[in-house]
């Protein structure tokens, strides 16, 4: 078939990675910050102990810093689906549009009008009014990520809709199907709690270096307090979404699964891969070659993860490929969304890619008819339609190796992602259990380490992302929309342009942000001394 | 019982209305363009950037919201325009994105730009952000050129497969600028909103010094406002407009059809002139009392009226809001744009929420503004 200039899909791809991983490096400590910073206030409010106070608005002050890049490179992200992404915005916009103006409408002007009090109105509104403006501009971020999260998860589990023939688009039937998909549940919970990881880590790491100094240092230790028993529990709720998720790709999106695990030859009882390397050497997904060596394998956790049974089959690529395994049953609710053989076995990449064609040519023949007036051929042809529907973006593709997506980079970053997670708590017990011991100063090894984290916790909380949507390609939606075919009709070189523009300003601001974020640090929240009245630096 | 028809207008309705509420915020904007000009100590600068700076998330998440609401509600116009005028969006979107950090930034110590440069992105984006907007609904006007074929989704082959959006000018969207009308609208927009900011200035601040100044500026702005708004509005009234035949729903040329709408719906025409008035009272007895402060608020939602009603002037009565002068029949208009009736019923359940959020908008408004704001406000605590 011939498509669009694929350099247009690279670009528009990198684009769009390079601007929402910007996005992605301040919206999580905007989420965990965010949450410290109000119960640092509920504290003040409770107690009247004024260095609760002083430690809520040095938190602020941080938390203002950050917030602002965010919005920064936030709008992007909005309009980019439509500048970029055009077809897509038509193919879906009927669903995919509801949520985003959601957000605006519901979660966007809740932080910008409490944000507001939360900054200027100390000495204007009463303590209460304030405290409940901290509270709800970060329930207004949440609210924010609810919304766009519902977005991303109707992407990877399309729920709720059908293909209107008429219109050429998909068309919602089903808000509440939209609202409340698993994935979506799922998914706000697991990205709402690595914000709360990293905004602890955070703190953490930044308390210890006060600490480090000897500055501040009822101040630190307060803070250290606060994260770690934070961090400790959002790091137990994550392995709890985790997992979810972990079921919820392997029903839904099995390709997916097989690429985080390397697994290219599907097992029964199949073990999950706790570290190992990528073998060099195998070329293609249907060589016989051994895809990881020196693999450390947890015997049949896989399978048992999955889908709850230690033997159960988990499909490797090549069996996505070749299809003619049993499809593993899933909730009633959702299960005819995937298209079998008449055994109940699973189709091929060529059987799922004739259907795509099938569908594509009788929504042509449909739409020709329509302007022919001709309704028994347009009746004719969307029984056609319908029946092939479901694979329609198989349409698009090519060959097999087009529906696979990149197995090294999701392969690395779901371990790292879960080796760090685990790390992540740890560390939190360590801090939490140093605290309670009151040795926290004791060790200052163990409070470089705190510092050393934060990075880490970025790299973290990314590649999640990395695992979430390099993992779902080439879909834009699954199984129906390929990158391909959701792109603009734009030059590559225009989105060239645009990428550079985009990775100049980003990166200009970043650096301004770190910039202001290490002298406000180094400044502190001067809470054991007193602040000099003519030092203004603290304004805008 | 509530029609597919109804729906669309309804959500023509809210958009317009955003687009209202986004021009009187703009008034943010124009006050970035005149924090130079008006403030001629750093106190005074100061000041003014403060007194704006409150103000500036609610500009820009409305028009994050208008950019939601309009792709929720009409997909085929996002589609079509941020992907075409590609480049009059990517302008937009920049000029915002600076503006997004640079109150936050420019006082800061180790912001790495410096804190003119941040002041500079702020005049940036108060004048290439107004004056772009007004040219981009310009558009809506006088049309753009492009191609909309919605069977390009199932096409194998070809020039334009599989991409149903097509646009046809090479300057993608800059192509605009050759256009006098929209140059017209993007001036009015701009000192409409420069405009606003001396009139809310005026309102907001208690300084002998600066509320002098404002005088001269209101004059020195709302003139040119005044003629260019008027030379827009006339000429488009007199101009042929982008009629839809309501059987066949073919698009085609209509002598004054813009004049038409107003007379052929009244109430376009009623709330444009009350807009108007609203706005021309609030400016003429601005300049008439010196001391009077209060021309805001007959200015503020004499601009959200007019604005509201020339976009409803082009969508409503069978007209195509987003002309395509490439092929006319492409143009997209509130019935073939729009998302589909569960789509627009589900928003419109939503859009019940919008007075919540405007009641709460307007608590933490007042609750911010007690008292005038003076020099001396923001010399300590959280200040831009």
């Amino acid at each position: 078939m011939e498509l669009l200039n694929s350099a247009v899909v690279d670009w528009s791809r990198g684009q769009f990675a390079l601007t929402a991983m910007y996005h992605w490096l301040f919206v999580p400590l905007t989420l965990g910050l965010g949450v410290i910073q109000a119960i640092m206030e509920t504290i003040y409010v409770k107690t009247g102990d004024e260095k609760w106070k002083k430690a809520t608005k040095f938190w602020m002050s941080i938390f203002g810093i950050n917030f602002a890049i965010g919005v920064a490179t936030g709008i992007i992200l909005e309009f980019q689906f439509g500048t970029n992404w055009s077809n897509y915005s038509y193919f879906v916009g009927d669903i995919f549009g509801a949520p985003l103006a959601i957000e605006g409408i519901l979660a966007f002007f809740m932080e910008a009008t409490f944000i507001s009090i939360m900054f200027f109105g100390w000495n204007k509104v009463s303590k209460g009014v304030h405290l409940a403006a901290t509270w709800l501009t970060i329930t207004g971020a949440t609210l924010s990520a609810l919304w766009i999260l519902i977005a991303n998860a109707w992407m990877q589990l399309p729920l709720g809709m059908e293909f209107n023939p008429l219109t050429a688009r998909n068309e919602m039937i089903d808000f509440w199907a939209v609202v409340s998909s698993p994935v979506a549940i799922n998914k706000f919970f697991h990205t709402v709690y690595s914000g709360w990881i990293l905004g602890s880590l955070f703190v953490l790491g930044v308390s210890a270096w006060y600490l480090l100094k000897k500055r501040e240092v009822d101040f630190a230790i307060k803070s250290i307090r606060i994260a770690a028993i934070f961090g400790i529990i959002s790091s137990v709720l994550i392995i709890w979404t985790g997992h979810g998720s972990a079921k919820q790709v392997a029903y839904h999106q099995p390709m997916k699964l097989a690429a985080m695990e390397g697994l290219y030859e599907g097992k029964s009882g199949a073990p999950l891969i706790a570290w190992g390397f990528l073998n060099p050497e195998k070329k293609s997904y249907a060589d016989n070659v051994e895809p990881i060596v020196l693999a450390v394998k947890l015997p049949k956790v896989l399978s048992w993860m999955a889908f709850g049974e230690a033997d159960a089959f988990v499909p490797g690529i090549k069996d996505i490929i070749d299809g003619g395994y049993e499809v593993p049953k899933i909730d009633p609710r959702y299960q005819d969304r995937v298209p079998v053989r008449a055994d109940g076995t699973a189709l091929s990449f060529d059987e799922k890619k004739a259907m795509g064609q099938r569908a594509q040519t009788a929504l042509s023949n449909f739409l020709k008819a329509e302007k022919e007036k001709d309704t028994v051929a347009m009746a004719e042809y969307k029984s056609i339609l319908d029946a092939n529907y479901k694979n329609f973006g198989y349409g698009y593709l090519d060959k097999a190796e087009d529906s696979i997506p990149n197995v090294p980079l999701t392969f690395y970053s779901f371990r790292i992602m879960v080796i760090l997670g685990g790390a992540f708590l740890l560390l939190f017990l360590i801090a939490a259990y140093l605290d309670w011991k009151k040795q926290l100063h004791k060790f200052k090894w163990i409070l470089w380490v705190f510092i050393l984290f934060i990075p880490l916790g970025y790299l973290a909380t990314q590649l999640g992302w990395v695992v979430a949507e390099v993992g779902r390609q080439p879909w834009t939606i699954q199984d129906i929309l390929p990158v391909q075919a959701a792109v603009s009709g734009i030059q590559s070189s225009s989105v060239k342009i645009t990428f550079i523009l985009f990775a100049v300003l980003f990166t200009g601001l970043l650096i301004a942000e770190i910039g202001i974020m290490k002298r406000q640090i180094v400044k502190g929240p001067k809470i054991e001394e007193k602040a000099d009245k003519n030092d203004d630096s603290d304004t805008y | 019982m509530i029609t597919y028809s109804f729906l669309q207008h309804y959500w023509w309705f809210i958009i317009s209305l955003l687009g209202g509420i986004l021009s009187f915020l703009l008034f943010v904007q124009g006050g970035q363009t005149l924090i130079g000009s008006i403030g001629k100590t750093e106190n005074e600068r100061k000041l003014l950037t403060n007194v704006i700076g409150k103000k500036w998330h609610y500009t820009f998440t409305t028009l994050v919201t208008f950019g939601g609401a309009f792709f929720a509600s009409f997909p085929l116009f996002y589609s079509t325009s941020f992907s075409g005028a590609l480049w009059v969006w990517m302008l937009i979107l920049a000029c915002f994105i600076l503006q997004a950090v640079s109150y936050e930034y420019q006082n800061k110590p180790g912001n790495f730009f410096g804190r003119n440069a941040y002041r500079g992105f702020l005049f940036f984006n108060g004048l290439a952000g107004t004056f772009l907007i007004g040219a981009a609904i310009g558009t809506f006007f006088t049309g753009s050129e492009f191609l909309v074929n919605k069977a390009n989704i199932a096409e194998f082959s070809g020039q334009f497969a599989p991409v149903i959006s097509q646009w046809q000018h090479p300057l993608h969207g800059l192509e605009a600028l050759f256009n006098l009308r929209n140059w017209l609208l993007g001036l009015t927009v701009f000192f409409l909103a420069r405009t606003m900011a001396v009139l809310f200035f005026k309102n907001r601040i208690k300084d002998n010094n600066i509320e002098g100044r404002l005088n001269g500026a209101l004059l020195k702005n709302a003139v040119p406002f005044v003629v260019f708004f008027l030379t827009f509005l006339i000429w488009t009234l007199l101009a042929e407009g982008f009629a839809v035949n309501p059987e066949t729903n073919e698009v085609y040329m209509e002598k004054f059809k813009y004049f038409n709408n107003l007379i052929q719906v009244p109430a376009l025409l009623i709330l444009l002139l009350v807009g108007v008035a609203g706005v021309l009272y609030g400016i003429i007895f601005s300049m008439l009392k010196s001391t009077w402060r209060k021309g805001v608020w007959f200015a503020g939602p004499g601009a959200i009226i007019t604005v509201t009603t020339l976009l409803l002037m082009a969508g409503f009565n069978y007209t195509a809001y987003y002309p395509s002068t490439y092929d006319l029949q492409s143009s997209l208009t509130i019935f073939n744009s729009s998302s589909s009736y569960y789509t627009l019923k589900v928003m419109s359940i939503v859009s019940f929420l919008i007075p919540f959020v405007l009641a709460y908008i307007f608590y933490a408004w007042n609750a911010l503004e007690k008292n005038h704001a003076t020099i001396d406000e923001f010399k300590e605590g959280h200040s831009y």
